[in-house]
């Protein structure tokens, strides 16, 4: 291309720009994308829905930190000023309420969508293991931030969250005092979770994002094993325009959803904690975190000698291990050979997950 | 030239020194950072609750009969509970599950944890749902019209 052609293709300002940060090599790299299509193309629109819900999230997450107070003494009170003093204020946390539910389940559809699709095989499983934490930082995002309005459900729910990890032999009793911030639930637990909330999480995220969308740039989309051969195995549509523009179609979707509940159900405050008070009847935590509680819930003190809630945790970091090591396990895969397990595992757990968490807002609160 | 030579020859063990060196240099700088970073992280020791007797400040002719009501153990909460057959009874009030506040739930005579549906009789003993030891017991004493906690042993 000559130079009189880029003139008339770029204005001034791109030419500028160009001769400094090299738009040329981008312009290069956003033509060169390609998705390819298949039957299960439609999986791949998760990805970006959980990133713009995530924008979402940084966006409306700043605009919380102008009224927000982080102490015992005053959190309650700043939020409930935002709810009912600040204009719009109620919009605004709604918003990040809901965004926060709508970008862990978009999340779980695209984790187990690669999971079912066998996205992780080789060259991606460091894509994969990225993703991976991205997956365990959103819920420490989720588990952080559930503390912060200081309310009687976030409190309870953190002092069973913390003292979760406490049931661990030998290291238990240290990690529970290094989240809590103390032996106990208090405003020391609160400004440590708002600190990692707003500093510590979204700075490691935003350099695993980073690292995560770099390999999706690297190595491309993956195809299925089912659509390597056949009809499909070369189909592709250009990144640019074409699946951007679908993808903002999901963004707008999922935009249109976020609106939608957070007018008509905004997030409630409920009454402020205080650690002299039993925990409230039909208390639950989020819905994420429902299928693990419920699976508490019904564990008996004692299974063959050893206490009910050690032995579901280590099997919550085991079912967890499996999932994050399943790359290096279907080894299968890799060879394009087809194999069962990572498909019986995954639809075992999502069954799973859907039961307990049915269960868990299904049963009497009393009983 | 004839220095760079003599380097050359020495070169191993110039070079070894100069990699101990910044090696050393670079583990004792990690170290000096995350020694005070590691011991910031680790909150200080609180005040142990030394608490041993509590005098409440509800009356006996107050309680409620077949209820329970929370009050500050030190710095913990227990439970005091008027039992059906007219006993005065208090327990720690964290649950030995996963450290809920529990409740007295009069329909059924038991101290009871609404987060996980834990159990406890009206001895502390956990009887049903996931929690693996019975609650802490403290004797309750009335003096006058004073009730006094006092933890046993």
């Amino acid at each position: 291309m000559d130079m009189e052609d880029r003139n008339q293709q770029h204005g001034k300002l791109w030419l500028w720009l160009d001769e400094r940060i090299g738009l040329k090599d981008l312009e290069y790299l956003a033509k060169k994308k390609e998705v390819p299509m298949h039957r299960h193309s439609v999986w791949y629109y998760f990805g970006g829905m959980t990133l713009f819900l995530f924008m979402v999230q940084v966006t409306t997450g700043i605009l919380l930190l102008l009224y927000y107070r982080p102490s015992a003494g005053e959190a309650f009170e700043s939020v409930q000023f935002l709810m009912t003093e600040v204009q719009f204020g109620w919009l605004v946390r709604s918003i990040h309420a809901w965004s926060a539910n709508l970008m862990i389940f978009t999340m779980f559809i695209h984790l187990f969508s690669a999971l079912l699709l066998k996205a992780y095989r080789r060259p991606r499983e460091l894509t994969w293991l990225s993703g991976g934490a991205l997956m365990g930082l959103s819920l420490g995002f989720g588990f952080t931030g559930y503390l912060l309005p200081w309310n009687e459900l976030s409190y309870f729910a953190t002092r069973v969250g913390t003292e979760i990890p406490g049931v661990m032999p030998v290291v238990g009793p240290f990690i529970r005092r290094l989240m809590r911030g103390g032996d106990d639930v208090t405003g020391a637990t609160l400004t440590r979770f708002y600190g990692i909330h707003i500093a510590v999480l979204p700075a490691i995220v935003a350099m695993v994002l980073g690292l995560h969308l770099f390999l999706v740039q690297k190595h491309g989309m993956s195809r299925p094993l089912s659509a390597e051969k056949g009809p499909d195995a070369k189909r592709v549509m250009p990144f640019m325009p074409n699946f951007l523009l679908r993808d903002v179609v999901g963004w707008l979707c999922a935009l249109a959803v976020l609106a939608a509940l957070a007018a008509y159900f905004p997030a409630e405050l409920g009454k402020k904690a205080d650690p002299f008070q039993p925990a409230p009847i039909g208390i639950k935590p989020e819905w994420y975190f429902m299928a693990m509680f419920q699976t508490l819930k019904l564990l008996p003190s004692y299974i063959l000698g050893i206490e009910g809630e050690l032995l579901g945790v280590l099997a919550f970091g085991l079912v967890g291990l499996v999932l994050i090591v399943i790359p290096f396990l279907d080894r299968g895969a890799a060879l394009g050979r087809k194999t069962r397990f990572p498909a019986a595992f995954a639809i075992t757990l999502i069954a799973y997950m859907i039961l307990l968490t049915y269960i868990g807002y299904t049963v009497s609160p009393t009983k | 030239m004839a220095k760079n030579q003599v380097s050359l020859s020495q070169g191993s063990t110039r070079r070894d020194f100069l990699n101990w060196f910044v090696g050393t240099t670079a583990g004792a700088f990690i170290i000096s950072v995350l020694y005070p970073l590691s011991r910031y992280l680790i909150p200080p020791k609180s005040e142990e609750s030394t608490a041993r007797t509590v005098t409440l400040s509800i009356k006996p002719q107050e309680v409620k009969p077949n209820s329970g009501q929370i009050f500050r153990f030190g710095s913990q909460p227990a439970i005091l509970i008027d039992t059906p057959d007219g006993q005065l009874k208090a327990f720690t009030a964290t649950c030995t599950h996963l450290g809920c506040i529990v409740q007295y739930r009069s329909d059924l005579a038991q101290i009871w944890c609404a987060c996980h549906n834990g159990h406890f009789n009206l001895n502390g003993k956990n009887v049903e749902g996931p929690p693996p030891k019975p609650l802490e017991e403290y004797a309750v004493n009335v003096r006058g019209d004073q009730i006094v906690v006092t933890k046993k042993g």
